[in-house]
């Protein structure tokens, strides 16, 4: 397929993906400011949930103080925020619309619909629009996308360049999520396992629609080493490492079957996922989770720069 | 003086054969059906996504055009005149492009002045000289048709290099067949859904000599952001090929080349939605960012066909329409089946005199102009209106031609008071490779407003479904 | 005469390209004032592509160089063997028909004053050969050579109201004259023959070509006052200079680009 096609497939999913992750912060930012204890914390709260999002600056520029009202308005419709809700489904329908003929009907009028109701929703008065309905549309419209993108497209190279483009941006912002959870929230080594970090670990995990499937598959006490388990080495957790690795694996791996070759990226993709496979928590908590992650989200845009020179850029020979 | 206007449903209180049981449909459809057919039809659109952004207008770049549920209607007896007379046409304009670039016979025997060819802006000195494939180099042919009585169908206007709205056609009759099977049921209705695999087919029939096996063609776009994007992606999905821009092919070795996951693969026929002047920069406009460098010289050493051929404009230029029937004439050596509207050339001071004296009577447009832009309809104007376009003829005679306002026929349309008779027009599409081919239809245009003779969707015009019926 | 060529164009950018492609007119005219003995147009590192004579009869080659590319080098070299025909282009094949080199083109456009040197020229000329005469005679009074006092993209106008240029600014003021007087010209790029130490600048040349009925093309040198004779060689034509360059170019990369030009033109002995 065109390389250009083949990267606005890429990009779909990235936006969609990114556009899911935000509303997730923003009912977890939700969730936090219903709280009692909230109190003094509760600026706080929304502040990092700025800076995982990557937007603090951006926020602090147009707005200054950060007020929920217009945390919820900035992460979610404003179009100068390129990482808002708003943003993401745009980019991704104007992508869509672009390769429109890679698409089936089913998925055009996902993403199609998604961004009609986005112009609709605009257009009511905000007073009327409650987060956790901004939240919940958010993920029935990435869901049923997902949902038209299995039913409907063919298996073919577009299908996995998509593929590639929702494990790669899911990689990044799980371990964006739990970095910021461990880094920016909770700095001192002395509130690790106190009854506040356990409040944020739970938060955590029910912003990423985990904490039932977190208990079910752990029981009992929420400690660190559960945690960074879950959400980076285990093979069931379907938003963890080594799920969304594993997933670009098989994406370049398919592509390279198609293509009957191969090229610099599966190797490193390959290379990526045994070293997640030969780690144990152990070893992530001796590296230091945040050195872990920060070489994690490295590693993933190291691969995505080579699936761009690969496959995307139209420079292959 | 009040026009008669042929009204192509009604003869007085009589229906006319053609729409007879489109009577019973529409005296049975409550009002609010309608509506809610209507609203069904532009949801419908709106999903599929067939917008179109107006030109200079800013505003909804997602604005529909306005789909009209009433459909015309031309009897196989009416339709077999105007094919003839439209492959006719098409023929005789892609002899003269032949024929222009190459001896210029028509012009050595005195049948058209050399200055309205050789210094058309639309002549291409780049391809003089040059046989593409099978001699063709207009592969689409759009030719604007009106009608001004049961037997009276005169040509607007040709359109040689990339006439627009075929997806429209397309997609009219789509949505009507999706909302009105009976209707398809009880009228025996000429489909037009064969057109994408023509256009591919007459597209592959005019590869290079040069090409091997199965002929790899492309749409090749401006981008995504042009008015008819949609139209451009909607017809390479229709064929199955690739919609590219210009970035995404390149050329080496004599050959073009689109840029693939699976690297380098040779493109064969470019079917292009952009203009000559952005084709190449290295031959054309050298600030262009739309087009492929060094596309021209693989297209003159026979590496790629482009369609239409670089230069075909100098055929649909409202200077040298005037001169179609003497092509039909000179090259086929048959009287016109279709005739031409009397025009009078204001470069020429005879003309200019005639239509400085008559302005109010006459529609007045811009030699190069398209679109409805820069377009006087005498009768519709205001007096201050006619002084100003008065003054722009005066400063720049040969920039405009003049036309008597035709008495455009009138079908039923839905308007908000119910149903009222609407001016309309016909662009049908014919194809020219190997064999001239024409599917039986078009695009039928429809001025919304009432008493309106402009029927560009720029302006505010509508589309209609186009049927012909079956014996 | 014999004449040989060495002709090295290089480009080069400020940072690497992605790559480059361009459309060379580089070989000499065929007609019976020139005949190539040998000819040989090369760049370095590059991919040729499609050949072909276009429809003013000059042979077009396009030409390919794959990134990452820091430097392109065009490199002509031959032997050419001309004879004098005062001008007139005697032989040569073409298409396009004159009339479709009556229109100015941006360069050409005329202004009152290029208006005004047309109409006093033509004055008093016997003949249309004589008018075609008197308009280089006056062109090249008006406009004095002198290297560096105009660009790449100085229109015939501009370069009247200076007074100075270059070669390529008389073809243009010539052309816009021409069209003035009511003939169809054209822009002539070529190589130019000269044994004066000051010729070197002007090796690769450029000239105006006028139709005068009757006779045909006819080209005139207004910058040397004269017609082109065995000294010259016609490699291809165009409306203006910006159509008729031997080398037309571009790379696609966010480098910038200079430029080197090394010509050589050389009379051997029979």
């Amino acid at each position: 397929m065109l390389s250009r096609t083949a990267e606005n497939l890429f990009w779909i999913a990235r936006y969609i993906e990114r556009a899911e992750t935000m509303a997730r912060l923003l009912e977890v930012g939700g969730r936090i400011a219903l709280m009692p204890q909230a109190g003094h914390g509760y600026r706080n709260e929304w502040d990092s949930l700025l800076r995982a999002s990557g937007t603090a600056s951006g926020f602090a520029q147009k707005y200054g103080d950060p007020v929920q009202r217009n945390i919820e308005s900035y992460l979610f419709f404003d179009r100068d925020n390129p990482s808002s809700v708003a943003s993401c489904i745009e980019k991704a329908r104007e992508n869509g619309r672009i390769v429109r003929t890679a698409l089936t009907t089913q998925v055009w009028d996902a993403l199609n619909a998604a961004f009609q109701e986005m112009r609709a929703l605009e257009r009511r008065p905000r007073s009327e629009l409650e987060l956790t309905q901004l939240t919940e549309w958010t993920m029935r419209h990435t869901a049923m996308l997902r949902g038209a993108i299995d039913a409907t497209l063919l298996r073919n190279d577009g299908y996995h360049f998509l593929g590639l483009g929702f494990a790669l941006e899911r990689a990044d912002n799980t371990a964006r999520l739990l970095d910021v959870k461990y880094y920016v929230l909770l700095p001192r080594v002395d509130l690790v396992g106190s009854g506040l970090d356990n409040y944020q670990w739970q938060t955590l995990l029910r912003a990423l629609s985990s904490h039932r499937a977190f208990h079910w598959a752990y029981g009992g006490e929420i400690t660190a080493g559960k945690i960074a388990h879950f959400l980076i080495l285990n093979r069931q957790s379907p938003r963890s490492l080594m799920t969304a690795t594993g997933e670009a694996v098989g994406h370049l791996d398919a592509l390279a079957l198609a293509y009957g070759c191969a090229t610099p990226a599966q190797e490193r993709a390959r290379r990526l996922l045994r070293q997640l496979e030969t780690t144990s928590v152990e070893d992530v908590f001796e590296e230091g989770l945040h050195e872990f992650l920060t070489r994690f989200v490295q590693d993933v845009g190291g691969l995505a720069a080579l699936v761009q020179e690969n496959y995307l850029s139209g420079e292959a020979r | 003086m009040a026009i008669e206007f042929f009204n192509e449903m009604y003869q007085g209180s009589q229906v006319r054969a053609p729409y007879a049981r489109l009577e019973d449909w529409m005296r049975a459809m409550p009002a609010e059906f309608r509506q809610m057919k209507q609203a069904e039809a532009e949801a419908l659109f709106r999903r599929i996504g067939i917008t179109f952004a107006v030109y200079g207008e800013g505003g909804d770049p997602d604005r529909l055009i306005p789909f009209d549920m009433f459909p015309r209607v031309f009897t196989q007896v009416e339709w077999h005149r105007l094919e003839r007379g439209i492959k006719q046409r098409a023929r005789a304009l892609n002899a003269f492009l032949l024929d222009v670039y190459g001896r210029g016979e028509i012009i050595r025997a005195g049948r058209i002045p050399a200055r309205l060819v050789y210094q058309n802006a639309a002549y291409e000195r780049a391809v003089a000289g040059f046989t593409p494939p099978r001699g063709v180099y207009s592969h689409i042919v759009g030719i604007d048709l009106v009608r001004t009585g049961p037997d009276d169908f005169f040509v607007l206007e040709d359109n040689c290099r990339t006439p627009s709205g075929v997806s429209y056609m397309l997609e009219n009759r789509e949505i009507m067949m999706r909302m009105f099977p009976a209707l398809f049921r009880e009228n025996r209705i000429e489909p037009v859904d064969g057109y994408p695999d023509l256009l591919r087919r007459t597209l592959a029939s005019v590869a290079p000599a040069k090409c091997e096996g199965e002929p790899v063609v492309v749409i090749l776009t401006p981008g995504h952001f042009n008015s008819a994007y949609y139209e451009h992606s909607f017809l390479a999905d229709l064929m199955g090929v690739e919609l590219v821009e210009g970035a995404d092919l390149f050329v080496e070795g004599g050959f073009v080349w689109m840029r693939t996951t699976e690297g380098p693969k040779k493109v064969d026929v470019i079917y292009r939605r952009i203009d000559d002047a952005y084709l190449d920069p290295l031959c054309f406009r050298p600030d262009s960012m739309l087009g492929i460098a060094g596309l021209m010289d693989v297209y003159r050493s026979g590496g790629v066909s482009i369609a239409s051929a670089p230069g075909a404009g100098v055929a649909d230029d409202k200077a040298i329409y005037t001169f179609v029937p003497e092509m039909i004439r000179f090259y086929l050596g048959e009287e016109p089946v279709l005739q031409n509207v009397p025009t009078w050339q204001c470069g020429k001071p005879d003309d200019l005199g005639h239509v400085l004296d008559h302005l109010a009577e006459l529609v007045v447009k811009e030699v190069h102009g398209s679109g409805g832009y820069g377009m006087l309809v005498g009768p519709r104007s205001s007096a201050a209106q006619l002084e100003a376009f008065r003054a722009r003829v005066i400063a720049n005679p040969g920039n405009y031609i003049a036309q008597p306002t035709l008495a455009l026929s009138t079908t039923p349309t839905f308007v908000n008071e119910g149903i009222a008779p609407r001016h309309v027009d016909l662009r049908p599409y014919c194809l020219v490779g190997e064999r001239i081919e024409l599917v039986p239809g078009g695009l039928t245009r429809v001025a919304l407003t009432d008493g309106s003779l402009v029927v560009n969707s720029s302006q505010g015009g509508g589309v209609k479904d186009t049927w012909v019926l079956a014996e | 005469m014999i004449l040989t060529v060495s002709h090295a164009t290089t480009y080069r950018y400020s940072a690497p390209m992605r790559g480059a492609v361009q459309s060379l007119r580089l070989t000499p005219s065929r007609f019976d004032g020139q005949a190539a003995r040998e000819w040989q147009v090369e760049v370095e590192g590059g991919i040729r592509g499609g050949s072909f004579r276009d429809g003013a009869g000059d042979r077009v080659e396009g030409w390919s160089v794959r990134g990452p590319v820091r430097e392109v080098t065009v490199r002509v070299s031959g032997q050419v063997e001309t004879r004098d025909l005062h001008g007139v282009l005697a032989g040569h094949r073409e298409t396009v028909p004159a009339e479709a080199y009556l229109c100015a083109s941006t360069p050409t456009e005329p202004d009152a004053a290029l208006v005004a040197l047309a109409q006093e020229a033509a004055a008093g000329a016997s003949d249309a050969l004589d008018r075609a005469h008197l308009l280089a005679a006056a062109v090249r009074a008006a406009i004095a050579y002198r290297p560096g006092a105009t660009h790449a993209h100085t229109t015939a106008a501009e370069a009247l109201a200076l007074g100075e240029g270059v070669c390529q600014d008389h073809a243009h003021a010539l052309i816009a004259s021409a069209h003035v007087a009511g003939f169809a010209a054209r822009y002539v790029s070529g190589y130019l023959f000269s044994d004066a130490a000051a010729g070197a600048q002007e090796a690769a040349h450029a000239w105006a070509e006028i139709w005068v009925n009757g006779l045909g093309w006819i080209g005139f040198d207004a910058a040397n006052a004269c017609c082109p004779d065995d000294r010259y060689i016609r490699l291809g034509s165009g409306r203006d200079a910006q159509e008729a360059a031997p080398i037309k170019g571009l790379a696609m990369g966010p480098g910038s680009e200079s430029l080197e030009v090394a010509v050589a033109v050389g009379a051997s002995q029979q």
